[in-house]
């Protein structure tokens, strides 16, 4: 049963990942050559009269933008879904008593939120040619290290939303759970240092286009794998209980 | 919600935890992919060189993963 729902959510996150690709494809690639087009006139006004030799590039920027964009949102949105599927896997059955597609759309809905809107608030996604290439390494632990916060915030939110139901009822202690992921999710950000590298003369409309078409990549992966793993789930599950019914009278 | 009449309503019935657990193996090898993608020849690196950065350089950006 694990076994068909992670092939399914690595399916659904397939699908998902082809349409990221054309998103990234028609909002994304503009920023990001603008970005370059930025970051190679910044480089000319450095080394002025040193013509720049355009230095053999590793890999062109047609792959780049083509099958290496592929490849790598493929292999992320996959990846997720297969990790999507494990969570399901999990979460199924054990918040409440909603069907599989419910939880799926719901559970996708979370992790956008956990996974994207919150670490990007506060350390957005960034263009080419902002960012400095000395502080990758740290750049990289407080980015992991904000989404490790933000889904420990989101659990700690739902213990203590499902400890008050009791008393509360569901809507105030759905109130009361994303209350608790709020205050933990605002601490975290007020305590972890600040990152800003974007270059003095940055086009702001570039960063803001840039971004703008990052959250919508992730809006849609979350969305296409939250309602596509859904019917999917569904069909394994009620063939499963089946299975277990006719098991059980036997 | 015409084909809930249809079709026999699944009751959510958890699947045992250790059911689940052998599957975590595979969520590590998802999280390798996801590191080849999102960190290596960036923050840190396992395979010399700056191949799999530069290949999968405009989607390490676009998904948001610092990058150089």
């Amino acid at each position: 049963m694990v076994r068909s729902l992670l092939i399914r959510g690595m399916l659904a996150g397939f699908l998902a990942g082809l349409l990221v690709f054309g998103v990234a494809r028609i909002l994304g690639e503009p920023p990001v050559d603008r970005a370059i087009a930025f970051e190679e006139r910044l480089m000319k006004a450095a080394h002025p009269g040193h013509e720049h030799q355009d230095e053999p590039e590793l890999v062109s920027r047609d792959t780049q933008r083509g099958i290496g964009l592929f490849t790598g949102v493929v292999v992320y949105a996959t990846a997720f879904g297969g990790l999507f599927a494990l969570v399901f896997a999990f979460a199924y059955g054990r918040i409440g008593k909603l069907s599989p597609r419910a939880t799926s759309a719901l559970l996708a809905a979370a992790t956008f939120v956990a996974l994207v809107v919150v670490p990007d608030i506060k350390y957005p996604p960034n263009p080419p040619a902002v960012g400095a290439p000395d502080t990758i390494g740290d750049r990289t632990a407080l980015f992991v290290g904000m989404i490790v916060v933000s889904i420990a915030a989101m659990m700690i939110a739902l213990a203590a939303g499902r400890r008050l139901l009791p008393q509360l009822g569901l809507w105030n202690a759905s109130l009361a759970g994303g209350g608790v992921f709020l205050l933990l999710v605002i601490a975290a950000q007020l305590l972890l240092p600040a990152v800003d590298e974007v270059p003095e003369q940055f086009p702001a409309a570039v960063l803001w286009q840039f971004r703008i078409a990052s959250i919508g990549i992730e809006a849609v992966l979350w969305a296409t794998i939250g309602l596509a793993f859904g019917p999917l789930a569904e069909a394994v599950l009620r063939r499963g209980q089946r299975g277990q019914w006719s098991h059980q009278r036997a | 919600m015409s084909n809930t009449a249809v079709l026999p309503v699944v009751i959510p019935v958890a699947i045992p935890v250790r059911e689940v657990l052998p599957w975590l193996l595979f969520g590590f090898v998802m999280m390798l992919a996801l590191y080849f993608v999102g960190a290596e020849e960036g923050a840190t690196s396992l395979i010399p060189g700056m191949y799999i950065h530069e290949f999968v350089h405009d989607g390490r950006h676009l998904l948001g993963f610092p990058c150089h």
